[in-house]
C-alpha cells in the first residue's frame, strides 16, 4: 500500500471546480513534483494534504491512516512556503526549535535537534541571527530545517525556490534533493518550473485545469508526453501542421514534403489534418543517413545562447527550432542559407487533433 | 544653502515656536508661586497632595487594566478579521470608530441606564463594580486607536502564512497568538497602549459622572480652585506623556527581529 494515498480528491470554490478527481499514490521516500501553470490546482492539492484546505470530496491517507479531516497541527506534515514564512521575532535557532517547543520536547533534545538541523543546512554558526539578517537562500534553508526539525512524515514544498535568483535556485534545489535523499523523507514539491521538476523528482505529476494530465518519471514525461498539454508545457516543442498521406506506411506531408512517423497514426485517415511535435534537440542540421526524415528549408533565425545555438529553419508555412552545441571551430550558419534538417522517425510525436497545442 | 532647505527650516521653526512657547510659558508660570523668585513650590504642593497621588495611582491602575483588556479584545479580533473575515473589515472598522462619533456623556448615561443599581446587572451598586464599568468604558473610548494601531501592525506581516507555518509545526491557537502573532505586532500594541494610557489619564466625563476618584476630575478640581498648581500639573502630565513615549521607543528599539514587509 502506498505511503501517501490520495483518492478522488475534489475541491470546489463557489462555482469553480479547482481540483477534479485527483488520484495519486506516493511511495515512502519518493520525491514527487506537481508541475503545471498558475491556477492549475497544484497548490490547492498541496494545501489539502497539509490540511489548510478541506476537500469537497475524496480522501487523503498517510501510512494507511485517513487524515482528510485532521487539522494541520495534528498531521505531522512539514511545510516550506514560497515566502519563507520564518517568524520574524525569533532567531534562526528559535525558528528551528519552534515545532519542538510547542510539542513540549525536553530542552536538551531541542538543543541537540536544532544543532543537527543547522549542520544539515550548512548554517551551524547562524543560530543567533534573525531572519532579516539572512539572504533569501539562507532564509529558505532555515525554513527547510524548521520543517524537518519536527521529523514530519511528509515534507511539502510550495514553490520554495520561486523568490530566489537563478544561481541560488539551482544550488538550493540540489541541496534540497540531497537532504531529501539522505533523510529518505517522502516529499511533494510544487512548481511551475519544468526544469526544477525534471531535475529533482522521482516522478512528476503534470496538472492542468485541476486535472492530472500525466504521471511519470521525468524521462517519460519529457520523451513520451501523453497529451498535447504535456507535450507543449514540458520542454520546448516544435508543433507542426501536417496532412496524413498514407496511414498504412505512416507517411505524412509537411509543406508538400513527405516524411514518415513510426507511430501515432493508428486509426488515422488519408487526407486528415494532424499536429506533430518535435523536440529541438531531436532535430539535426546534418543530413543523416538511413531511415531518418529529411526536410528542406531556409535558415530564418540564429540565436546565440552561449553553450547552445538555437536555429529556426522555415520550410514554407511551418518552421522548426533546433538546438546545436556551440563550437568555436564551427561557426553557426548564416540567415537565409538553404539547408536540410533531419530527425529520427521515432522522435516525431503525432498528437491528437489538428489544431496546434 | 538651497532655497528649499531654508523654507524647510522656517517651517520647522514655526512649528517649534507654536509647540514650545506655550509649554515654556506654562512652565515659567508654574515656578512663580513664591513671590519675587522662581521656585518649585507648586510642584512640591502637588506632589505632597494625597489626592494627587491617589488619583494618579487610581487612573494608572485603571489605564493598565484597560490596556490588558483592550489588547485581549482587539488583537484576536483584528487577527481573525485579517485571517478569515476580510469581507467584514469595513463593518468592524465602522464599529471601532463609533466611540469617536458617540460623545462620552451619551456613553456614560447609557451605562447608568443599563447597569444602575436596580438593573439586571447592577455594576454601579458597588465601587468595584463601578471601577469595572469605568474600565470597560475606557476600553470603548480607546477602541478606535487600539484597533487601528494593531490592525496596522497586522497588515505589516503576512498573517496567513505565519499562521499556517505555525500550524504545520503543530502549534495550536494559543501558541500561535502568544508566540507568533503578539510578538510580531508588539510595536502596534505598544502604540495602542500608549494612546490608551494617555486617554485614560486625562479622561474626565466618564470618571466624573460615575463618581470615581480619577486623575481627570482631580485636574479639573485643582484647575478651578488654584492658580499655580494647575500649571505644574500640566507640566507633570507632559512629563508623564513624554516618559511613556521614551519607554515605547526604548522597548521598540530593543525589540529585535523586524517583521518583513509583505
Amino acid at each position: 500500500m502506498a505511503f501517501l494515498s490520495i483518492q478522488e480528491l475534489r475541491k470546489v470554490f463557489g462555482a469553480a471546480s479547482v481540483v477534479q478527481k485527483f488520484d495519486l499514490a506516493v511511495e515512502r521516500g519518493e520525491f514527487i513534483s506537481f508541475l503545471g501553470p498558475s491556477g492549475c490546482g497544484k497548490t490547492t492539492v498541496l494545501r489539502m494534504i497539509a490540511g489548510f484546505e478541506r476537500p469537497t470530496s475524496g480522501a487523503i491517507r498517510v501510512d494507511g491512516k485517513n487524515v482528510t479531516d485532521l487539522p494541520p497541527n495534528r498531521r505531522n506534515v512539514g511545510m516550506v512556503f514560497q515566502a519563507y514564512a520564518l517568524f520574524p521575532n525569533m532567531t534562526v535557532a528559535g525558528n528551528v526549535a519552534f515545532g519542538l517547543k510547542v510539542a513540549h520536547r525536553p530542552q536538551s533534545e531541542i538543543a541537540a535537534r536544532v544543532e543537527e538541523m543547522l549542520k544539515l543546512i550548512k548554517l551551524p554558526a547562524l543560530g543567533n541571527r534573525y531572519p532579516y539578517q539572512l539572504s533569501g537562500g539562507q532564509q529558505q534553508r532555515v525554513a527547510l530545517a524548521r520543517a524537518l526539525a519536527i521529523k514530519p512524515q511528509i515534507l511539502l514544498l510550495d514553490e520554495p525556490l520561486s523568490a530566489l535568483d537563478a544561481k541560488i535556485r539551482v544550488s538550493l534545489r540540489e541541496e534540497i534533493r540531497t537532504v531529501q535523499r539522505n533523510l529518505g523523507i517522502t516529499t511533494i514539491f510544487v512548481t511551475h518550473d519544468q526544469e526544477e521538476a525534471l531535475s529533482m523528482s522521482d516522478r512528476v505529476v503534470v496538472m492542468n485545469e485541476g486535472r492530472i494530465e500525466q504521471i511519470g518519471t521525468p524521462f517519460e514525461i519529457y520523451n513520451y508526453p501523453r497529451t498535447r498539454f504535456v507535450a507543449s508545457f514540458v520542454g520546448t516543442l516544435n508543433i507542426l501542421q501536417c496532412r496524413v498521406a498514407d496511414p498504412a506506411r505512416g507517411t505524412i506531408m509537411i509543406d508538400e514534403q513527405e516524411i514518415v512517423a513510426s507511430r501515432g497514426l493508428n486509426g488515422a485517415k488519408a487526407g486528415e489534418l494532424r499536429s506533430v511535435a518535435l523536440r529541438p534537440e531531436a532535430v539535426s542540421l546534418r543530413e543523416a543517413n538511413g531511415d531518418w526524415n529529411r526536410l528542406r528549408g531556409t535558415i530564418e533565425e540564429v540565436s546565440f545562447l552561449g553553450a547552445i545555438v538555437r536555429i529556426r529553419v522555415r520550410f514554407k508555412e511551418s518552421a522548426v527550432s533546433l538546438d546545436t552545441f556551440n563550437s568555436p571551430g564551427a561557426p553557426p550558419p548564416e540567415r537565409g542559407q538553404s539547408t536540410i534538417v533531419s530527425f529520427a522517425r521515432d522522435d516525431l510525436l503525432v498528437l491528437d487533433g489538428a489544431e496546434p497545442a | 544653502m538651497k532655497r528649499g532647505r531654508v523654507w524647510s527650516w522656517v517651517a520647522i521653526a514655526i512649528g517649534a515656536i507654536y509647540f514650545f512657547v506655550p509649554l515654556i510659558a506654562t512652565f515659567e508660570f508654574s515656578l512663580r508661586m513664591r513671590r519675587g523668585t522662581h521656585s518649585f513650590d507648586a510642584y512640591a504642593v502637588v506632589f505632597s497632595d494625597q489626592r494627587f497621588q491617589a488619583s494618579f495611582l487610581y487612573s494608572s491602575v485603571l489605564a493598565l487594566a484597560t490596556i490588558v483588556v483592550g489588547v485581549l479584545l482587539v488583537v484576536p479580533t483584528a487577527y481573525w478579521v485579517e485571517l478569515r473575515l476580510r469581507r467584514l473589515r469595513p463593518l468592524v472598522e465602522f464599529i471601532t470608530l463609533l466611540p469617536l462619533v458617540i460623545p462620552a456623556i451619551v456613553l456614560v448615561f447609557g451605562y447608568l441606564r443599563i447597569y444602575n443599581s436596580s438593573s439586571w446587572l447592577p455594576l454601579t451598586a458597588s465601587e468595584r463594580g463601578t471601577d469595572i464599568l469605568l474600565m470597560f468604558g475606557y476600553v470603548s473610548l480607546s477602541l478606535p486607536y487600539m484597533y487601528r494601531a494593531v490592525d496596522t501592525g497586522l497588515r505589516a506581516i503576512d498573517v496567513r502564512t505565519l499562521t499556517e507555518a505555525a500550524e504545520s509545526l503543530g502549534a495550536k491557537w494559543p501558541a500561535i497568538l502568544f508566540r507568533v502573532i503578539f510578538p510580531n505586532v508588539r510595536s502596534g500594541i505598544l502604540s495602542g497602549a500608549f494612546l490608551t494610557f494617555a486617554i485614560v489619564i486625562g479622561e474626565f466625563t466618564l470618571a466624573s459622572l460615575l463618581d470615581r476618584p480619577a486623575f481627570g476630575p482631580y485636574l479639573q478640581l485643582i484647575g478651578a480652585n488654584r492658580a499655580y498648581e494647575p500649571a505644574a500639573l500640566a507640566i507633570i502630565a507632559f512629563a508623564v506623556t513624554w516618559a511613556c513615549m521614551g519607554l515605547i521607543n526604548l522597548v521598540g528599539s530593543g525589540a529585535r527581529g523586524t517583521a518583513p514587509a509583505r
